[in-house]
């Protein structure tokens, strides 16, 4: 028994948490258990979905007729209104992801799991970027799902408004239209290389552009899960961020229609981070990583500000959740006591 | 290590440093001054009761052990680990059982197991091997499958003092663990920890204000309103204080009439 004791005590203590391999078995565990949280909430699933597909049917659908697009890069043609907001429900999905995750942040740290992370001999810095890249990954998920959805729509849609004029009493018959119609578009999608549609390309060159911009938003969030204090808050997050980033940019009007009516809600719009996340997701869906210069060449300001903002948010999270320098502590600190 | 046994093996001896050492650690809210000058020490292979009322500053000083706060003064070791310079070092050797729940109910005993083994790096085979292996030591090993949200109280309590061992850690903290269960529940947490402390060696440190959780063989922290009031075995205890049982000793001490609970 003393011996056991003995020679348990001298042991070399806990063979883990080194090397390499150890990074990146900590990075996929976070990294999975993110996955496998969202995966376990449907609900979280279906409202992620239904909330971009119910302003691109029906918020954008009524639209179209109030408001025209003029030909702006990347378009070459008139576009329709749902195509151009498109990318900007794209980014109010890792906005709202991005959110929600900042949410479960605060949530963990309520509830003490933000502690067992923290409690992991890791570099902090790595477990907040770990954690950053699992709603990433989690976002990015949702915004192909969201996609392929609205692509499989807009060429029903498109093909039924061509072919019919719709009347209510046309709705029994439709119904069964709709349905046939819908699966012959699935198969007619897959193959499709419209002039306004983006090319399939388009949705592989997307994927460098969301993980950019899921960074950013991710990180903005993870800043923000530092700063509030308790739960209650989140409906202040929605009211001071989500909305006025989302009305504040580019998503739902091109910069130079709201410059139209006020210059200066334009200058906001320009200054608003959010706003160069859908641009460079907008060009990305074209295979474009910016506007096209006159003298040759791309205007990389989006791209560059979009960087730009995640290094600045992240480092500003990873120095908040930092004991030593960082805002937990000062501010009494989650579930002190 | 075979060749140089060790004749009187005190795990607790000068040799090895003791499984948590605090020296002079305060801290403050703002205005309000929660630690005050505090040092304790938990031998390894040793059960010490950190024992005070709520808002005694408990859940405090865990959160300076466990690096959610900084420690700006004073000194705190793990192993002979400084948290401050060595944190990486020192939570390495740390297993800790905090007071809120923290397991995903959504998921099963397994996966929140082997989330907490790739949180100190643990890969995906050995995980496996390790989460059976704790679960057994708290008796849960044919619940593996199932979700957290299907177990009682105690027995969640029971699968996070298998996650904070998943590493094999030296010291244990545990902060108020038995808050909440009923009294078989109770039984089968402290037993399960008590064993740990027996048969590994392990330092544990349990912050309570239940005064029944103190056994005669026990090291007892007294912490009131962030002042250590008493640091020793429960006999110095109950001679310091002039009494004949803990409940009295506590109150003379501390100077309140009634224990909130138990």
């Amino acid at each position: 028994m003393s011996e056991a004791i003995s020679s348990d005590a001298q042991r070399p203590a806990a063979e883990t948490g080194r090397g390499l391999a150890s990074y990146w078995n900590c990075f996929k565990g976070i990294v999975w258990r993110e996955v496998l949280r969202f995966l376990h909430q449907r609900e979280r699933f279906l409202s992620a979905l239904v909330r971009p597909l119910v302003w691109l049917f029906i918020f954008a659908a009524g639209f179209r007729q109030v408001l025209g697009v003029s030909i702006i890069p990347p378009y070459t043609t008139y576009v329709l209104y749902e195509t151009f907001v498109t990318p900007g429900l794209v980014g109010m999905i890792l906005l709202f992801n991005a959110m929600q995750s900042s949410l479960s942040m605060v949530y963990d740290r309520e509830t003490g799991a933000m502690r067992t992370l923290l409690v992991s001999p890791f570099p902090r810095s790595f477990l907040l970027t770990s954690k950053l890249c699992g709603g990433v990954l989690v976002a990015v998920l949702q915004a192909y799902t969201f996609l392929l959805v609205a692509r499989i729509w807009e060429s029903w849609s498109w093909n039924s408004s061509l072919t019919r004029n719709w009347q209510w009493n046309d709705i029994t018959g439709s119904i069964g239209a709709a349905a046939s119609a819908f699966a012959d578009n699935i198969g007619q999608t897959l193959f499709q290389f419209g002039n306004v549609d983006p090319i399939w390309t388009g949705y592989l060159t997307l994927l460098p552009a969301l993980i950019l911009a899921g960074l950013m938003l991710g990180s903005l969030a993870l800043l923000m899960s530092s700063v509030i204090k308790q739960l209650e808050n989140f409906a202040g997050v929605m009211n001071f961020v989500i909305f006025p980033m989302f009305f504040m940019s580019s998503a739902l009007y091109p910069i130079w229609r709201i410059k139209e009516s006020s210059p200066m809600l334009a200058a906001l719009a320009w200054a608003n981070p959010f706003t160069h996340a859908v641009e460079l997701i907008r060009f990305a869906l074209y295979g474009q990583i910016g506007p096209e210069l006159e003298g040759g060449g791309r205007d990389l300001t989006h791209l560059m500000i979009v960087i730009g903002c995640t290094v600045v948010f992240l480092g500003a999270a990873i120095f908040a959740y930092n004991p030593s320098k960082g805002l937990i502590a000062r501010r009494g600190g989650p579930g002190g006591g | 290590m075979n060749s140089n046994p060790p004749a009187t093996p005190s795990p607790a001896g000068q040799g090895s440093p003791p499984a948590l050492f605090v020296e002079n650690v305060s801290h403050s809210f703002g205005e309000k001054k929660a630690l005050d000058e505090v040092s304790l020490v938990v031998p390894a292979g040793k059960f010490t009761v950190l024992l005070g009322l709520n808002g005694a500053g408990k859940s405090t000083l865990f959160s300076l052990i466990t690096r959610l706060y900084d420690n700006v003064s004073g000194e705190i070791r793990i192993l002979g680990h400084d948290v401050r310079r060595h944190p990486s070092e020192a939570l390495r050797q740390l297993g800790v059982v905090f007071q809120s729940r923290t397991l995903d109910s959504d998921l099963t005993l397994a996966q929140n197991l082997h989330y907490h083994a790739a949180l100190h790096g643990i890969g995906t085979k050995m995980a496996r091997e390790r989460a059976r292996e704790a679960l057994e030591t708290v008796s849960l090993a044919e619940r593996a499958g199932d979700r957290i949200r299907s177990l009682s109280g105690g027995q969640a309590r029971r699968v996070e003092i298998a996650r904070s061992l998943l590493h094999r850690p030296r010291l244990l903290l545990l902060d108020e663990p038995t808050v909440g269960l009923d009294i078989g529940s109770r039984e089968s947490v402290v037993g399960i920890v008590r064993g740990l402390v027996e048969r590994n060696g392990l330092g544990v440190l349990w912050a309570t204000h239940l005064i029944d959780e103190i056994s005669r063989d026990d090291n007892v922290v007294l912490l009131h309103k962030g002042r250590v009031l008493f640091s020793g075995t429960v006999p110095g205890m109950l001679a310091a204080a002039g009494e004949s049982d803990m409940r009295r000793a506590f109150r003379r001490m501390t100077g309140t009439e009634e224990m909130e609970a138990a």
